[in-house]
């Protein structure tokens, strides 16, 4: 009995199955996206608003977390603003890195709750790159932000939170050349 | 070279260390399986008894927290992949090939492959333990970020373990499958297959789909360690919660391979001793595969607490619920297979009535942890360990013991000594009970799992349950001890060993020979 085309399909079907388990991975956004599950706000530059909801506020509160001890100090200069969906805010952030050697900061945000996180538009963020602060240095970033007008109305409140992590370990050489 | 002395060669095995390692033969490949898996069955309870030695007593006694963590994870893993999995390969190579009336496997040089990678993917794991760093310890579930950014410098030889691992599932699952698809005698057609061969055939098709995704899952974890990817690095743009679904896309299916393989032999040894034909058969079959469709379909119930949103709780929790409707199917068959039977406490059904009460136990503890709003109080508390042994040890490793018990005969051409075994049975049912019973009560106190102190109020109930783990490990040196005997000398088996067994590994003679139905039996 010839075992060959089975085997071959039942091998083919493994090789699928692996390449599956990678191809989760861009599932997984794209659900995540399209359900706006998870809290994952987007990390790209979005326009602006072409219409302001003058008929409502939603207060937008923002909070910062050094991840497993990451020597940044980022604090938003308002605990939290009002706005109107629509309309544009701008929010200072005040910075510091607080150890004696040059680090490279990467924010992630995250919005809760997680369902209104695609309500959130930012067209400037200090998470938008990679941010290097000298030994000691402080620094002060803008976000521009948005509420989408189209955000449920059972939303009032929404959270920015910002993670703070240290990547420094993966751009050494960059830290090196811009201490130079 | 002549033909004469080529057929020669095939008429029996060769002698020595080299029958066992250039070996092609079902029978000699399943012994081997079976007895590497006795082999890890007692490294991994080795260390369930390390770990139930020092949760004795509150606080730290004997192991640093390090080490226990190691042994957790290692205990869990050499168990899942060691002990398990290969009795059932194991079992598979032995029977499936006899019940079927084929030869041997249909591809017999892999099937010596997928044997003997297997000892190397554990001498890997085990000899990571001595290595400066100590062995994985982020338990055998490997949670980034634990096992990228905060797992030591030896991850990389856990990873290759399981890749090892896993080559051999599939290399063993795809033997499987070609085997009952393409050599089964004529005029056994597919409703005729005996159960163990149909619950084999689904597992197999399960192990394809689920075992490349875990191996996508390790390769990730070992190039987001070392290679500066970030697909759980939060970071980097990547998920931690992410490897959570990537993993129990794997390890929901994986429990079933666990299980389904133990469905097949509790159906084969309840009937017989029962003296009445299999309950139900088709709805067995359709049952079966219904089990192993859903379990594409329920993962992340074992994520309730990581934040989902309510309608995914709410699909999660009652797809996982309509589990119990193919299984209640089950075990509603065996006992009316049961009912008004003239039935017999051979030492195999011990172990089957055993299986069939206590996995439904462990089955009902598993309805309670689908319940979405409890499942945030007994998530990581001892009430998921009590609930998985339940279903792992009185469930899949009793159906190993039933149908070692029942087979035995037939490898070996002796009887074993059926005292000795019935003492095994009791000595394993208490123990067993006194061990993961008790777990329920605490878990549902509070007691977090994989932690090596725990608070006072626990102390009574560790004490009880770690001296039941004691009596449960020293039983099953009984265990070791009828085997041994049993395949040394013994009473001698006649072909048919059981007067109610059916099936075609009962035409041929005890011990089965070296080759047998070469010529392809008639199938009523």
């Amino acid at each position: 009995m010839n075992h060959m085309p089975l085997l071959r399909k039942l091998l083919l079907g493994t090789l699928a199955m692996f390449a599956f388990a990678f191809a989760l991975v861009p599932l997984y956004d794209v659900f995540c996206d399209v359900t706006g599950l998870n809290g994952k706000p987007s990390m790209e530059q979005a326009r602006q608003s072409e219409r302001v909801d003058n008929s409502r506020e939603v207060t937008v509160s923002f909070t910062t977390h050094a991840q497993s001890g990451a020597p940044f100090k980022v604090s938003a200069q308002q605990q939290s603003v009002v706005v109107k969906p629509g309309e544009m805010s701008l929010v200072t952030f005040a910075a510091a890195n607080t150890s004696d050697q040059a680090r490279v900061m990467q924010a992630i945000p995250s919005v809760s709750p997680g369902l209104a996180a695609k309500y959130l538009h930012k067209l400037a963020c200090f998470c938008f790159d990679q941010q290097t602060l000298q030994a000691n240095e402080q620094q002060e970033y803008q976000l521009r932000f948005y509420v989408d007008p189209a955000l449920p109305p059972e939303y009032e409140e929404l959270t920015l939170s910002y993670t703070l992590f240290d990547i420094s370990a993966k751009h050494s050489e960059s830290l090196v050349a811009a201490a130079r | 070279m002549s033909t004469a002395a080529a057929t020669h060669e095939h008429h029996g095995p060769a002698t020595g260390i080299k029958r066992w390692l250039f070996t092609t033969n079902h029978k000699d490949i399943g012994t081997l399986y079976l007895l590497f898996s006795l082999l890890m069955f007692l490294t991994g309870g080795a260390m369930a008894m390390v770990i139930r030695a020092e949760l004795f007593q509150p606080g730290l006694q004997l192991v640093d927290p390090h080490f226990f963590n190691q042994m957790t994870t290692v205990h869990g893993l050499i168990m899942v992949f060691g002990a398990v999995m290969p009795a059932f390969t194991g079992l598979a190579n032995w029977m499936i090939p006899m019940m079927i009336g084929a030869p041997d496997m249909a591809l017999p040089r892999m099937n010596n492959w997928s044997f003997w990678i297997l000892p190397f993917a554990f001498a890997i794991l085990l000899m990571s333990l001595f290595m400066d760093g100590g062995g994985p310890a982020f338990g055998w579930t490997f949670y980034a970020p634990l096992s990228t950014t905060y797992s030591n410098d030896n991850t990389a030889l856990f990873v290759f373990a399981i890749h090892i691992m896993g080559i051999s599932s599939i290399m063993g699952a795809i033997n499987v499958i070609v085997t009952i698809v393409n050599l089964r005698a004529p005029g056994m057609k597919w409703m005729k297959l005996p159960l163990f061969v149909w619950t084999w055939l689904i597992t197999a098709f399960l192990l394809i789909a689920v075992m490349p995704v875990l191996a996508g899952a390790v390769t990730m974890v070992l190039t987001d360690k070392y290679f500066g990817t970030d697909f759980f690095n939060a970071a980097g743009g990547g998920d931690p919660v992410m490897f959570q679904h990537i993993f129990w896309f794997f390890g929901h299916p994986e429990v079933y391979i666990m299980i389904l393989p133990a469905f097949g032999i509790i159906s084969t040894i309840v009937p017989t001793f029962s003296r009445k034909k299999l309950f139900g058969y088709s709805s067995m079959v359709y049952a079966t595969a219904s089990i192993a469709l859903l379990s594409f379909v329920v993962w992340a119930h074992h994520m309730f607490t990581t934040g989902m949103p309510l309608a995914g709780e709410l699909f999660f929790m009652y797809s996982t619920m309509l589990i119990s409707v193919p299984t209640g199917v089950k075990v509603f068959n065996w006992v009316a297979t049961m009912w008004r039977g003239s039935i017999s406490f051979e030492a195999p059904m011990m172990f089957a009535i055993a299986f069939i009460v206590l996995f439904t136990l462990g089955g009902f503890s598993g309805l309670m942890l689908a319940i979405t709003p409890v499942d945030f109080q007994y998530h990581d508390t001892y009430f998921v360990v009590a609930h998985f042994h339940y279903v792992l040890v009185t469930g899949a490793v009793f159906s190993i013991m039933a149908a070692a018990y029942y087979w035995l005969p037939k490898w070996t051409g002796h009887m074993y000594n059926t005292r000795l075994a019935k003492w095994h049975f009791w000595m394993s049912l208490i123990s067993v009970n006194v061990l993961f019973f008790p777990m329920h009560f605490v878990g549902l106190a509070g007691m977090p799992r994989r932690i090596p102190d725990y608070a006072l109020q626990f102390a009574d109930f560790n004490a009880i349950i770690s001296i039941g783990g004691f009596a449960f490990g020293l039983s099953q040196l009984l265990f070791v001890a009828v085997v041994f005997k049993c395949i040394k000398a013994g009473e001698k088996a006649p072909a048919k060993v059981w007067d109610g067994a059916e099936g075609l590994e009962w035409q041929v003679a005890s011990p089965a020979p070296y080759h047998t139905f070469e010529t392809p039996p008639e199938v009523k």
